[in-house]
């Protein structure tokens, strides 16, 4: 089992820092707001950590990935107050927008010497790290769940105007739920920025915010653990089946294009509340058939 | 100065080519086609492939790939957006279903053609330069001008005059009042999709001809241009589609004139998020419910 989490200890990093970075969407959509600035909440987060643990020696690394979850979460407010107004696709449009003007600012500033970004940065990021903030993340949305907030978040999600009329505060919480995102996206960048050594604005581009949101969906956004699921899968997946797409003459990265694509495809057609619904669904199809 | 305008309008064609496919579609549908970039990368990669290896003329290609766009659309529909009519969450849904087709379209791409920048053999086009007053544009970029002025012009009639444009814009107005008055809702959808990925393909085409560089994730760029363009002009409105197309590529040539390149995609975006917290329905869109 040891020798197992070694040899595979950076496959186990992505799927924690995937996992983090898939939640980061769901706290959002959980109250029925699809937003898409995370790429750009999580490039914040990794700058600051980053710099902090490059330009300001001595700061505990600690203290390093506290500021990469604070900054984006105060940013997210003023963010926030006027784009939540929007709803939909005219919200998702908004984000994206904003999501990409982060990336331009890294990519023309100097400081951060621009397109290149930082590089050698010390590996701070342990695998444990990792997983306690997962469960941290994990611990927070699961008492949520049930909880007054909880219940205000699913009413806001099934009908806005109406929890509005039953006099919750719906800005509040919607705002409240962007900064927890914004946290959540920012602590990623922090750990994955002190894992891979560094932090380029590349790496945050729409294609990164598009994959995060695939792996909650798929995973299924009903649960507060689906995220996770989804990101496990479609992080471990491509990998085990390695094999089979060279022996189907494709090369690695198409492969795995096209699986992400079809399975995204497939969850969102035939099984609208993700893979976690499977189990259920199941279970229900062979009680019918008996 | 007017060898920048002359500029800004070639760019700017290209872009309400691409944007009005993309705001067609969001009109009838209410949902936001994201596969949109993935079938203008595939049309350039089909028009390259027939004028690079079938030897064809361009003139032949091109139609052709438009075709092939078109047909493109129709597969998309019928996969990605026609099994989730009638869910509540359809717009959201749809546009994670349009993800997955972009996501498979570009990996087919990748698989066949390879991540690296492909381009037309040379001669695809004659190299010649022509002067308009003071400034000067190639002869290819006055015929993508063209091209793209004549086929939204096509589009504008197609949908003012002909059955199936009034057809389509009556399922834009309500799918559920035109079922009722007989009109065969499915298919002026799937036909919306066919005119709205012609044009994305043909934009594709001539974005591969103008800038002779085509690779997997050419589209990426694009669309949040394209974005930026439907949301100034209104979603759904194609003449506004057309007008900010224009608008985008005259602001961002004069951008990267007086402020410097590095500038020239931070526009688009500023562009697209003052337009959002201001007038969220843009220049030419519907009145507000549309955004509930």
């Amino acid at each position: 089992m040891a020798d197992l989490l070694l040899a595979y200890q950076s496959l186990f990093a992505f799927v924690g820092i995937n996992g983090l970075l898939a939640l980061s969407v769901y706290t959002t959509l959980s109250c029925g707001q699809l937003s898409l600035a995370n790429a750009g909440f999580m490039a914040i987060g990794a700058y600051t950590s980053a710099l902090i643990t490059l330009r300001a020696s001595g700061v505990p690394f600690i203290a390093a990935l506290a500021a990469s979850a604070l900054l984006p979460a105060i940013v997210a407010v003023p963010l926030g107050l006027p784009v939540l107004r929007l709803r939909g696709v005219f919200l998702a449009i908004a984000t994206v927008g904003f999501g990409e003007v982060v990336r331009l600012f890294f990519v023309n500033w100097d400081y951060t010497n621009g397109a290149m970004g930082l590089v050698a940065i010390p590996q701070r990021t342990q695998l444990w790290t990792i997983a306690l903030a997962l469960a941290l993340a994990l611990f927070i949305l699961g008492r949520l769940r049930g909880s007054r907030a909880g219940y205000a978040l699913e009413a806001i999600r099934e009908d806005e105007t109406a929890a509005r009329t039953m006099g919750i505060y719906t800005t509040g919480h919607k705002l409240a739920m962007l900064a927890l995102g914004a946290a959540l996206a920012g602590l990623a960048g922090g750990l994955e920025a002190h894992f891979t050594f560094m932090v380029a604005p590349g790496g945050y581009a729409f294609g990164r915010v598009v994959e995060m949101l695939v792996q909650a969906v798929v995973g299924g956004t009903a649960a507060f653990y689906g995220p996770v699921v989804g990101a496990a899968f479609l992080t471990l997946l491509p990998e085990i089946l390695r094999e089979a797409g060279a022996r189907l003459g494709l090369a690695p990265g198409p492969f795995r294009l096209l699986l992400n694509g079809l399975i995204l495809l497939a969850v969102i057609l035939y099984l609208p509340n993700g893979l976690v619904s499977l189990p259920s669904r199941l279970r229900r199809r062979s009680r019918g058939v008996a | 100065m007017g060898q920048q305008v002359l500029n800004g309008i070639f760019l700017g064609s290209i872009y309400a080519l691409f944007a009005v496919g993309y705001t067609l579609v969001f009109g009838v549908l209410d949902i936001l086609n994201l596969a949109h970039q993935a079938v203008f990368m595939l049309a350039a990669f089909i028009a390259l492939a027939l004028v690079a290896d079938a030897h064809l003329s361009l003139w032949v290609a091109l139609p052709a790939a438009v075709l092939a766009g078109g047909a493109i659309g129709i597969v998309l529909e019928r996969v990605a957006f026609r099994p989730l009519r009638g869910r509540a969450d359809s717009n959201i849904s749809g546009l994670i279903s349009s993800l997955a087709m972009a996501t498979v379209f570009e990996a087919i791409a990748l698989q066949i053609f390879g991540p690296d920048i492909s381009r037309f053999p040379p001669g695809t086009f004659p190299d010649r330069v022509v002067r308009i007053g003071a400034a000067t544009a190639s002869l290819l970029q006055l015929c993508i001008v063209g091209i793209s002025v004549v086929l939204m012009a096509v589009l504008t009639l197609l949908l003012a005059r002909s059955r199936l444009g009034r057809q389509i814009r009556a399922v834009a107005e309500s799918p559920r009042a035109a079922r009722i008055l007989g009109i065969d809702v499915d298919r002026a959808i799937a036909m919306a999709f066919f005119l709205s990925s012609a044009l994305g393909g043909a934009a594709g085409v001539l974005f591969g001809l103008a800038f002779n560089s085509i690779s997997p994730d050419v589209g990426r760029g694009v669309e949040l241009k394209g974005l930026a363009v439907i949301i100034l002009g209104g979603m759904g409105s194609v003449p506004g589609a057309v007008i900010a197309g224009f608008a985008l590529g005259l602001i961002e040539v004069f951008t990267v004139a007086h402020l410097g390149s590095s500038f020239r995609d931070a526009v688009s975006f500023a562009v697209l998020f003052f337009v959002l917290i201001a007038r969220p329905r843009g220049l030419f869109g519907r009145a507000a419910a549309r955004e509930a």
